[in-house]
């Protein structure tokens, strides 16, 4: 249905033709005779058809975004309307591609342009002439609710594509096609509704900027697994919720987004470069291929679409690409999936949204950025959520948003709205990334609000006590934060023995445990399993030492074990499947503290 | 478009822009040419279009320019250059027109200096190691071949030296190939480019060198251009000629400036220190010109200078060009007080390429954890040199004490060394010469497997 009205509207908007531009400046050019247009309309500019969006309209002037370079247009160059908000066309393929800012195929691009990336291509998202495997899941007669699944197209071997019906339509099957062959434009299935019949077909398309509501909006409550032990171990993000990597350059923002998409246990994900390097996409593409989900065991890529718009193309689209990416994120959330969606870097987004302003003379309120910057994030982050997206089925969006303030400074505008928008707040540290600790994230700054919710799924599906361990090892790390304030006065050695231990496991718990190599191949991803035993083996140290410590041992004695070493690197020597190992050292850790233990009992007997 | 259309008259001259009325047919970023009274024919670029009045960008200044005499010519063509092999070892200025006295090349495409935006799925992924011969950035900040890595530095460091340096010693081990050199001076001074110039003489390669010179005397505006006509003629040698290029450009804090001039007189609404919003997109449009393509053999490699006011990393030019490329490399003035060549300071620095381009089968397997074991001890020996500078040295516990030696060996000796060319096995080995003066236990970041290789206990013992 979408080519034909594509078809249709092309025509007429050759026809509705009114007059051309008469203004430029950069990507904004002003047309007149636009009184009966509407904003967030799509048109083409110029005989070469860059694709455009109207963002005002005064009089009969419309102010309008274009999304591709304007050197060389002038006044009189013709637009065409289309009488269509700018969308997103939504179908399988979509898995495994890599889209431009406005959801053209950049591998089409290529195809079409070369290396560099030329002017006014047309590029569908979805390939009109490919046939899909459909399998109908409902018959003739039975009746159907939004959201329920009318048949689904094995998308990539991990990744089940599900037509489902639309929201707001429910009726009666009153066709439906035998499993074969399709294109994505052939009518798969007919339903019956009380205001008429609606054809279905594999090809939907959605506008960009208009969210696409939850039936029923659910409260967050499971985790995402991320295999990053600082995130599951200490500040949990939930499936459905927001979060936010605040950093300045270096910190190690790109490289945590890499390693979330690459292990999170979510069903798709969505990767927004937004403003940053081009090396960058390349490296996910060269590297997704050969990642292997640790679930399945299957290539990365057959449930990750990247958005592309870098640093170095147009910055209207760079605004674009975030709606883009979380629109195709709810098509698949609606069809029961667990979306992720990572945007690096909202920043850019937001400096994309102020020069557009700026060349809309709009009022500046702070740093340039226009008043309404905190509604626009509330707008993109609120787009995350859990809940019922059919009967008996539930989905989930998680958005997680790279912030990349202007001198590293948490202080300016773009940081400070989107904490308002977020419950997970994972501070990157300059000093950290300087020491190469990474993830450099601050466990003095950083938070979570989702520990209630996550410490009951800890609780009931895993049958372990996450709350008492996560609180325990937070207080470690913030008295230690505290004791090197005195030590930067009188040296560590002035401290008493029971201090001195806590910088040490202190230290056992940052690079032992926090510490997470993204470049080593055991290290970079740990199960739940193993993250809770190394945990819970730092705790039982803990207990023994402070036991010794406290009987009189000499803290040297403690800093000098054998085992620290093997403390210390536990998470890059033993893998998720040899977990075995870890009782091992276990072992020797005790054997230690027991003859440690004997020989404090010895010399205190000498002593009595 | 059509031809050359010649308007007679100015309304208004703000700063580097004059705006004309009445204009016809006028394109977006096309080239006029303005006519002063006198005869003088400045260049210059369409910066805005609003019904029938123009603003034009003046690169060469806008006085004596009068309301009534001047005249405009619109040339129907946005800014190119020609592009040829010609080119190398020749001098041009800032908008490339030849200063070395020969005629402009004959030869050669006329192509637009904006250049395009390379697709992210053409792009080749850069792994190759470049050999500086620098301990400190092949060993810790290796530079890659195609990467954009860029100089912090302020005034009074030795960071055009520390740059003549890279571009000498530049090799890709077991390759024959050589580098190709574009040279880009944005407001630096004579000494400066002269010394350059003086450089590449030097080392013979001045036949494999292309020189764009806008120096501190030329007009600033030139400078908005400079950086792209070179990229235009380097993207030329490197994806159409199969060339690895070496850019070297400097000042960017320069260039920057002069970005902001024409903003402010075009009435951009300003951020930080008056810079436009827009400077991160436009830097970004300069630096993301780097790199290796599909189906070419070449690359483009660039190595910027950015001068820091006031030391101050934070400032906006050495802020978001950190954003953009792939790491940097930090000059620091208590180094340089003390005398040790090249002054890097390794922390802050970084390269973001290292990771795939190091290592088994590209340096040597233990690199990236010697690597990361030096940065992790160097970070910890600021944190004891701080309690030191307060409690006394002699109230430190012997690890710490360890610590200290092992720092000033690493200044001393791995960091500081002046004009020697180091191979990456040279290197590595005097790192680990240095993890030697730590006990064993302290060395987390080091597989066992590599301790046992290379680490001999003691051996630093009889060291000073
Ligand atoms: N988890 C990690 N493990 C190892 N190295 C890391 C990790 N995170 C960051 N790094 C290092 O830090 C560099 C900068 O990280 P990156 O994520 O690109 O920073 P940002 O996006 O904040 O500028 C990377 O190139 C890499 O060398
Ligand atoms: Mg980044």
């Amino acid at each position: 249905m979408a080519t034909k009205d594509r078809e249709r509207s092309d025509v007429t908007t050759r026809k509705g033709l009114i007059t051309g531009i008469n203004a430029i400046n950069g990507p904004v050019v002003k047309g007149s005779g636009m009184a009966e247009a509407n904003v967030m309309e799509l048109v083409y500019v110029s005989d070469e058809r860059l694709a455009g969006e109207i963002i005002n309209i005064d009089g009969d002037i419309a102010t309008i975004q274009v999304y591709e370079d304007t050197t060389g247009l002038g006044p009189g160059v013709p637009i065409y309307r289309t009488g269509r908000p700018l969308s997103v066309e939504l179908g399988p393929g979509l898995i495994g591609n890599v889209l431009d800012g406005i959801a053209r195929p950049l591998n089409l691009i290529r195809e079409k342009q070369g290396v560099f990336i030329g002017r006014g291509v047309q590029a569908e998202t979805i390939d009109r002439s490919k046939k899909w495997t459909f399998a109908p899941q409902v018959k003739v007669g039975d009746a159907v609710v939004p959201g329920q699944v009318l048949g689904t197209i094995p998308e990539t071997p991990i990744l089940e594509h599900r037509i489902v019906v639309p929201q707001g339509v429910s009726g009666k099957i009153s066709s439906i096609v035998p499993e074969g062959e399709y294109t994505v434009t052939e009518h798969v299935a007919e339903i019956e509704t009380e205001n008429g019949s609606e054809t279905v077909t594999m090809l939907k398309e959605w506008p960009v900027r208009r969210t696409h509501p939850l039936q029923k909006r659910m409260k967050p409550s499971v985790p995402l697994i991320t295999g990053q032990r600082v995130i599951d171990a200490l500040f949990p993000l939930a499936k459905g919720g927001a979060a936010a990597i605040p950093g300045g350059f270096g910190a190690g923002k790109t490289v945590l987004q890499h390693q979330l998409a690459s292990w999170s246990d979510a069903d798709v994900i969505i990767y927004i470069g937004c403003g940053e390097r081009g090396n960058e996409m390349t490296d996910v593409l060269n590297e997704f291929p050969k990642l292997k989900d640790p679930r399945s065991g299957r290539p990365l890529m057959e449930r990750t679409i990247l958005i592309a718009n870098t640093s170095n193309m147009p910055v209207t689209a760079r605004e674009s690409s975030i709606y883009t990416g979380v629109t195709i994120g709810e098509y698949f959330r609606d069809m029961g999936y667990h979306v992720a969606l990572m945007a690096d870097s909202t920043s850019r987004w937001a400096e994309a949204v102020r020069e557009i302003a700026g060349r809309l003379e709009e009022m500046p309120v702070e740093e340039g950025f226009p008043a309404y910057l905190p509604a626009r994030l509330a707008e993109f982050y609120e787009r995350a959520g859990y809940g019922e997206v059919g009967p008996e089925r539930y989905g989930s969006i998680t958005i997680i948003g790279a912030v990349s303030p202007p001198g590293g400074d948490f202080t300016e505008p773009v940081t400070q709205n989107t904490k308002r928008f977020i419950r997970t707040f994972w501070a990157l540290d300059k000093r950290l990334a300087f020491a190469r600790h990474f993830p450099a994230i601050s466990w003095i700054d950083t938070y979570s609000e989702y520990i209630d919710e996550m410490a009951k799924w800890w609780k009931e599906e895993k049958k372990v006590d996450w709350r008492s361990l996560r609180q325990r090892m937070l207080s470690v790390l913030s008295r230690e934060n505290e004791l090197q304030k005195i030590v930067q006065i009188i040296g560590p050695d002035a401290l008493p023995s029971d201090q001195r231990l806590i910088l040490h496991v202190a230290s056992l718990i940052k690079e032992g445990f926090l510490q997470q190599n993204a470049m080593d191949d055991i290290d970079r991803y740990s199960t739940p399993e193993k993250e809770f035993r190394m945990l819970d083996l730092i705790a039982k140290y803990e207990d023994r030492a402070e036991k010794l410590v406290q009987g009189g041992l000499p803290i040297y004695r403690i800093q000098e074990m054998k085992v620290n070493i093997k403390l210390l690197t536990m998470k890059q020597e033993v893998a998720d499947d040899k977990l075995e190992e870890l009782d091992a050292i276990e072992q020797e850790m005790n054997q230690e503290f027991d003859e440690l233990e004997k020989s404090l009992v010895t010399s205190d007997e000498k002593k009595g | 478009m059509n031809g050359r259309r010649i308007h007679l008259g100015v309304a208004r001259v703000s700063g580097p822009l004059v705006f004309v009325k009445g204009t016809e047919n006028v394109s977006y970023g096309e080239i006029a040419e303005v006519v002063t009274s006198f005869g003088e024919v400045r260049r210059g670029r369409v910066l805005i279009i609003d019904g029938d009045t123009v603003a034009i960008q003046v690169f060469e200044g806008t006085s004596d320019f009068s309301s009534a005499d001047t005249k405009v010519r619109f040339s129907g063509h946005s800014l190119t250059v020609k592009v040829s092999e010609e080119m190398l070892g020749r001098v041009f200025d800032g908008t490339g027109r030849p200063l070395d006295g020969a005629p402009p090349p004959i030869s050669g495409e006329e192509r637009d200096i904006n250049g395009a935006a390379i697709n992210p799925v053409s792009r080749v992924y850069p792994k190759n190691f470049i050999q500086t011969g620098i301990s400190a950035i092949d060993g810790m900040n290796t530079l890659i071949r195609g990467q954009k890595v860029p100089i912090f530095s302020s005034s009074g460091l030795p960071h055009n030296r520390l740059a003549a340096q890279i571009v000498r010693q530049a090799t890709i081990p077991g390759e024959e190939s050589e580098f190709v050199i574009v040279f880009v001076a944005m407001g630096v001074k004579h000494d400066d480019a002269a010394y350059f110039e003086e450089t590449f003489r030097e080392s013979g390669a001045l036949e494999n060198v292309v020189m764009f010179l806008n120096l501190a005397d030329d007009p600033s505006i030139e400078r908005t251009i400079t950086p792209r006509v070179a990229l235009t003629v380097a993207e030329y040698l490197a994806f159409d000629r199969d060339k690895h290029v070496l850019v070297v450009m400097t000042d960017m804090t320069n260039y920057c400036e002069a970005l902001r001039e024409v903003a402010t007189a075009r009435g951009d609404v300003p951020t930080r220190k008056g810079y436009p919003g827009y400077l991160y997109s436009d830097l970004a449009s300069l630096y993301e010109r780097t790199g290796r393509v599909i189906g070419s053999e070449g690359s483009i490699t660039q190595i910027p200078i950015v001068s820091m006011p006031n030391n101050d990393i934070t400032h906006p030019v050495p802020d978001l060009t950190g954003y953009i490329t792939e790491g940097q490399i930090v000059l620091d003035p208590k180094l340089h007080r003390q005398g040790i060549y090249p002054p890097i300071a390794v922390l802050p620095s970084l390269s973001r390429l290292m990771k795939d381009g190091i290592g088994e089968g590209f340096t040597r397997e233990d690199h990236p954890n010697v690597a990361n074991q030096l940065y992790g001890s160097y970070a910890r020996v600021q944190q004891i040199r701080n309690i030191a500078s307060i409690i006394g040295e002699e109230e430190l516990s012997e690890v710490d004490k360890k610590y200290l030696k092992f720092g000033d060996f690493f200044e001393k000796h791995f960091l500081n060394q002046g004009d020697e060319n180091r191979t990456i096995d040279e290197t590595l080995d005097l790192g680990w010469k240095a993890l030697e003066l730590l006990p064993v236990e302290e060395l987390s970041r080091l597989k066992k497997a590599q301790i046992e290789k290379y680490y001999k206990k003691g051996a630093n013992d009889a060291t000073p």
